[in-house]
């Protein structure tokens, strides 16, 4: 999932090419097994709620479903723990989207049969294909205390730990305090693993993994789940919430990756009832900062611990609004990285003349129009502009970003035992300055596939 | 003959067809006039048409697209959902038998009902949760016949003291509870396996032990309410006629001792050395002689 532009220095132009095709296929590949999401038919199988109860549209939650997670998946009325349940309860629940798709590239540097380079040329594949598989399995283990554990494929069928954590809730009978250990969600309300849109380009909120051409943090991405400790509370209705992370800078990698690198994710939010009905409203902030290695300690050529820490740090607000069927997701985000990032300079190397911090703005838009619970129709406008450079010299407006998706998602079946959805989207984006060319690198993707979870 | 009989039979396919037309209007009409229906908390006005989707939204899957608690759920659902279209609700200030408030079933909605599976759902707008109310009293006819109950005088809460706590440790055996809800309040009395509700299903008695909440909500005032209009619907009965408000208030604290949370009357027996009640005089000793 992590999307990485190209270098745009002249004198890197000439490595680029490749650099560029085996980032798309790596992209490519990357966020076709990213469709993990929270919608568990098996949360619905205990409590005998149907999808919409908790889901705007599935996985996207709504403020119920928001109160029930917030909760530790209870529903706060005394039949939470599963000593209520049928022995034979086994809350699993999997998620796959066979699907068509074709994806288009407008400049890649093409190699001939013999390994040289041939030039540039404009890319489109389409066929049949896979999205990765999400086995989730969660819920409580007692009262307050539950869990979540998600092991997730690519589409070959290669699996990781995508989410495990454990959480203790109402600690001292308060709502005000719950506690979650492990590997999780950082939590964004306007929450990616939840998103409507899966197709490549579609398929995340490209601010929440924005790296500028040239910089190496590639350990602040709040849109990757992250391996930590989180406090969290809320009002009884969840109308006030508020979290704080403390976590391992090494963006949700096992194995202690790096050593003594700390960051932080703090967000709260305010809901209200604004009266255009439709839903919930609410506005919140949220800081995401701390340290993360520059460089790695090597063994026999390979890293095997990353030192040399320096600063990251993105911040920034999000509102929820709804107007009757509409409603709007905005999320706007300022960014900086140390100079040594954005550079790509180790700590213990001198910094280039002239480095400075690199920062960038940047906001979207998501808009849905729920026809009603079983038919939505979906748009996302999104934003990235540079505001300075990591090197004064460089072009201002290097690895701005456009993106725009438009979808909809059709539901003919949507009760409480499973969830099953046809799935229309296409996705572009545009980088400028990092096509192999210098010029705008753009992308697109048009998707049609069965989304359906069990 | 032939043309006779054919004759008859279309002026009968008419009668026929006109009869259901017109029954067909009337239900389209009483329906369209259920969907006017609104629901007045404080300045609040909910109106059914609004709540309809919302409905189809949260509650469809339990209490059914007819609201007869028949929902692709219910099967699997103990206590069974309410069913709306008889207007019978456990939860209400007003007298048994009578119509609840909007506002007997807007605090129902947002407080949810303990031991089952009806959650609360405070997280929803106050304006979704009016609407609801409207949109639910729209399934029973009853609601555009009759007006809702007056809701009962609850004087004020007295203070818990051992005697009243003694008191009500004794009506609780001389008003029978414990025939139902056990010696203990366990919900395990002699006739608790004999129980069914209006719609002939077995039920259990509440078990005081399990819980915090009571039934209807929380707070003393609220389990008070309980005892004078009935939990309709289920074999509680109003005791509005046979207990005076302060013995009310005396079960109400005796009831708190049974509860497993700390409470000052739960002190207060732990200082009396309250032990469960006898329940049913024991049989006189056979004597062979």
């Amino acid at each position: 999932m992590r999307l990485r532009f190209a270098v745009a220095s002249s004198r890197k132009r000439a490595l680029l090419s490749g650099f560029l095709l085996s980032t798309f296929t790596l992209f490519f590949f990357l966020v076709a097994s990213s469709t993990e999401s929270g919608a568990i038919p098996a949360f619905a199988r205990k409590y005998g709620l149907p999808c919409s109860a908790c889901h705007e549209a599935w996985p996207m939650l709504n403020v119920f479903g928001q109160t029930f997670k917030d909760n530790g998946y209870q529903l706060m009325n005394d039949r939470d723990s599963p000593i209520w349940q049928n022995p034979s309860y086994w809350p699993a629940t999997f998620r796959i989207t066979p699907h068509w798709h074709r994806e288009s590239v407008n400049t890649v540097s093409v190699d001939t049969p013999a390994g040289a380079n041939a030039g540039l040329s404009r890319i489109s594949s389409n066929g049949f294909d896979l999205t990765g598989l999400d086995f989730h399995t969660g819920g409580t283990l007692y009262q307050n205390i539950s869990f979540y554990v998600l092991p997730s494929s690519d589409a070959t069928g290669a699996f990781h730990f995508e989410t495990v954590m454990a959480r203790i809730d109402n600690i001292a009978k308060s709502s005000w305090l719950n506690l979650k250990l492990g590997k999780y969600e950082l939590d964004n309300i306007i929450s990616e693993k939840r998103i409507l849109t899966i197709s490549n380009n579609g398929g995340v909120y490209h601010l929440y993994h924005f790296i500028p051409p040239g910089d190496s943090n590639i350990w602040g991405q709040m849109g990757d789940n992250q391996l930590g400790m989180e406090l969290m509370g809320h009002s009884v209705n969840d109308r006030t919430r508020y979290s704080v992370s403390l976590l391992s800078s090494n963006d949700g990698t096992v194995g202690l990756p790096n050593r003594n690198a700390y960051s932080g994710f703090v967000t709260a939010s305010q809901a209200f009832d604004a009266g255009y009905q439709g839903g919930v409203d609410r506005i919140g902030a949220y800081y995401f900062g701390g340290v993360a290695p520059t460089t790695a300690i090597m063994s026999g050529g390979a890293p095997i611990l990353g030192v040399g820490n320096k600063g990251f740090n993105r911040e920034g607000v999000f509102g929820l609004l709804y107007v009757k069927k509409l409603d709007f997701q905005i999320f706007y985000q300022h960014g900086s990285d140390s100079a040594f990032f954005g550079t790509s300079t180790p700590s213990n190397a001198p910094l280039p003349a002239g480095a400075r911090s690199p920062i960038w703005n940047g906001v979207f838009v998501e808009t849905h129009y729920v026809w009603n619970p079983q038919l939505l129709f979906i748009q996302r406008s999104e934003f990235i502009r540079m505001s300075q450079q990591a090197m004064a010299g460089t072009d201002p407006r290097l690895g701005d970003v456009d993106a725009f998706t438009f979808g909809y998602r059709w539901y003919p079946i949507m009760f409480s035992r499973a969830g099953f959805a046809w799935h229309n989207e296409y996705s572009v984006i545009r980088q400028h300055g990092t096509a192999p060319t210098g010029g705008n690198l753009a992308s697109s993707s048009l998707m049609a596939g069965f989304d359906f979870d069990f | 003959m032939r043309t006779r009989s054919a004759t008859r039979l279309t002026i009968f396919a008419v009668i026929l067809l006109t009869a259901l037309y017109g029954w067909g209007q009337e239900t389209q009409s009483s329906e369209d006039q259920r969907l006017n229906l609104e629901a007045h908390v404080g300045k609040m006005t909910g109106q059914a048409r609004v709540g309809q989707p919302i409905y189809k939204r949260f509650c469809i899957g339990c209490h059914g697209p007819l609201g007869d608690g028949q929902g692709e759920n219910a099967q699997w659902i103990d206590p069974k959902p309410r069913n709306f279209t008889t207007a019978t609700f456990r939860c209400r200030s007003t007298p048994t038998g009578t119509l609840p408030t909007d506002q007997d079933l807007y605090d129902t909605i947002g407080r949810g009902l303990v031991n089952s599976n009806m959650p609360h759902w405070l997280p929803l707008t106050n304006h979704d949760r009016v609407n609801l109310v409207a949109y639910v009293k729209h399934f029973s006819p009853r609601w555009l016949k009759e007006k809702s109950g007056t809701p009962i005088e609850i004087p004020k809460e007295p203070e818990p003291t051992a005697d009243r706590i003694k008191v009500g440790q004794t009506l609780y055996q001389k008003l029978e509870c414990w025939k139902c809800h056990g010696v203990e309040g366990r919900g395990n009395g002699p006739s608790a396996d004999t129980l069914t509700d209006d719609e002939n299903r077995p039920i259990r008695p509440f078990n005081f032990h399990d819980s915090e909440k009571f039934k209807c909500g929380t707070a003393d005032w609220q389990m008070y309410k309980d005892f004078m209009t009935g939990l309709d619907g289920s074999p509680m009965p109003s005791f509005v006629d046979n207990v005076k408000p302060d013995e009310a208030w005396d079960l109400v604290f005796y009831l708190r001792t049974l509860q497993p949370m700390n409470s000052k009357e739960k002190q207060i027996a732990k200082q009396l050395g309250l032990k469960p009640i006898a329940g049913a005089a024991q049989p006189p000793a056979n004597n062979p002689q």
